[in-house]
């Protein structure tokens, strides 16, 4: 006799972030993976890169997404061969998106594809559950999005460089984590331009702070 | 993975139409297609030189106004627009297919472009034989333009139910709109009777009536117009003013 959490697929429960800014992108996430109601992954790192410059952010079934995000590495790794130079994020999301819109029926995946490239710079592209494209300059997901869009229409400003950037994600996912039972743990950043990709991690205690009662 | 995202005529007998999709290779199994991030009403009517077509910009994922500067007009060629509500990722695979159809038509030289009646013809056939494989592409679209140098409007649905018509609506907008369209063509005697400028004021008016009346609706919206005469035009984004001052003269339920 098994316990329920054990039968229950493992999702990213999750907050997911991207921003574009002049010369760049900053994504960011939490670390919590969970199955029902227990927490199976306390620091995951739901920040995958796809090539030297294109990451995508991670939301919905871990598998699924694991998988999905796998087999684009590959592919986007052939064609920087075939086609002799660094596939563009709009190519990077392209082929995310047909797999994911394609296969919308078996799937339960959400992914906000960022990264830079030399033909437009830092770009954004949101990919819905459904397989819906969209560039945006500021993209959300996962369940712990819902709870901070008031959050994000409220604080957001384009033109942003990339410390306020950063800054903004790192507030926005925290309050995430307060409120989204399915988000937690660390926040983990990334910051993507010409010059590749750095990474952060803002541990739990150290997440920006707010109102609490 | 197929490597080709776009198959040419002479490659596929389907006309780059995916005819192969997961369900097909499970027959056994059971689909409930639901629609995931979605569009509103589209608006279209006739007027004496021409056709207006309107749709609000917003991606609605569930009740969520998650994605709202979505274009969901398409521009096929100068004679021909087609605007879609429903699932937007189906929007933009069809989009998708339709955009490489016209280029096919460049392609061979022959002097043929698609005209609204063929794309309309051609996407009827579409949507149906998706719906009869149980496989729908959740839209509804509205196509306008020109053909044979007369206004033409149609309207496909995702079960491949097709009409054309002086005024169509999908959505809310074909239960709180359709008559206010309908009584504009009437006052004005037909859509030859109707000016450019009083087409476009009925239009904002349902709009507005959307805007009030429908959870989903958004005061931001583009414009498609096409003159027999002239080619297509897509604008946007336009933004709609409504007015609440009735709010002012409302206080608590009961006296």
């Amino acid at each position: 006799m098994l316990a329920d959490w054990t039968q229950q697929e493992v999702l990213t429960g999750t907050t997911i972030m991207a921003v574009e800014y002049n010369g760049g992108v900053v994504i960011g996430a939490d670390s919590r993976t969970s199955s029902g109601t227990y927490v199976t992954n306390r620091t995951q790192d739901k920040l995958t890169p796809l090539t030297e410059y294109i990451y995508c952010c991670r939301s919905g079934s871990a598998a699924d997404t694991q998988a999905i995000a796998d087999h684009v590495r590959y592919y986007l790794d052939f064609s920087r061969i075939s086609q002799g130079r660094e596939p563009t994020v709009r190519y990077a999301a392209h082929v995310m998106q047909s797999i994911l819109y394609n296969n919308r029926d078996n799937l339960s995946a959400a992914v906000i594809v960022a990264g830079w490239d030399e033909v437009n710079g830092g770009q954004v592209y949101c990919i819905p559950l459904g397989g819906l494209l969209v560039r945006q300059p500021m993209a959300a997901g996962g369940s712990g999005s819902t709870y901070i869009w008031g959050h994000l229409d409220a604080q957001f400003k384009p033109g942003m460089t990339d410390t306020e950037c950063q800054e903004f994600v790192a507030k926005s996912v925290s309050l995430a984590i307060k409120r989204d039972g399915s988000s937690g743990g660390v926040c983990r950043l990334a910051v993507i331009n010409r010059s590749g990709v750095q990474r952060r991690i803002i541990m739990h205690e150290d997440l920006p702070k707010s109102y609490d009662g | 993975m197929s490597a080709s995202f776009y198959t040419k005529p002479a490659n596929n007998g389907n006309a780059g139409v995916a005819m192969e999709t997961s369900w097909d290779s499970n027959p056994g199994r059971q689909r409930t297609l639901q629609p995931i991030t979605t569009g509103a009403s589209v608006l279209a009517i006739k007027y004496n030189a021409g056709v207006i077509m309107v749709a609000d910009t917003l991606g609605s994922y569930g009740s969520l106004a998650k994605f709202r500067s979505i274009p969901r007009v398409l521009r096929v060629n100068d004679a021909t627009v087609a605007a879609a509500s429903g699932d937007l990722a189906d929007m933009q695979f069809l989009n998708t297919v339709v955009e490489n159809h016209a280029i096919d038509e460049e392609i061979h030289e022959h002097g043929i472009a698609y005209s609204p009646a063929s794309l309309h013809s051609w996407l009827t056939r579409v949507m149906y034989n998706r719906r009869s494989r149980i496989n729908p592409l959740w839209n509804t679209y509205i196509v306008a333009g020109t053909e044979a140098g007369q206004p033409f409007l149609g309207y496909v649905n995702m079960l491949g139910v097709a009409f054309k018509e002086d005024c169509l609506a999908t959505g809310f907008g074909s239960h709180l709109c359709l008559g206010l369209l309908r009584e504009a063509l009437d006052a004005a005697g037909g859509y030859a009777g109707l000016t450019e400028e009083t087409a476009t004021s009925a239009l904002e008016a349902c709009l507005r009536v959307l805007y009030y009346r429908d959870c989903r609706a958004y005061n931001q919206y583009q414009l498609a117009n096409v003159p027999v005469a002239k080619p297509a035009q897509v604008s946007g984004p336009h933004f709609l003013q409504s007015d609440w001052s009735v709010a002012k003269l409302v206080k608590h339920y009961t006296e």
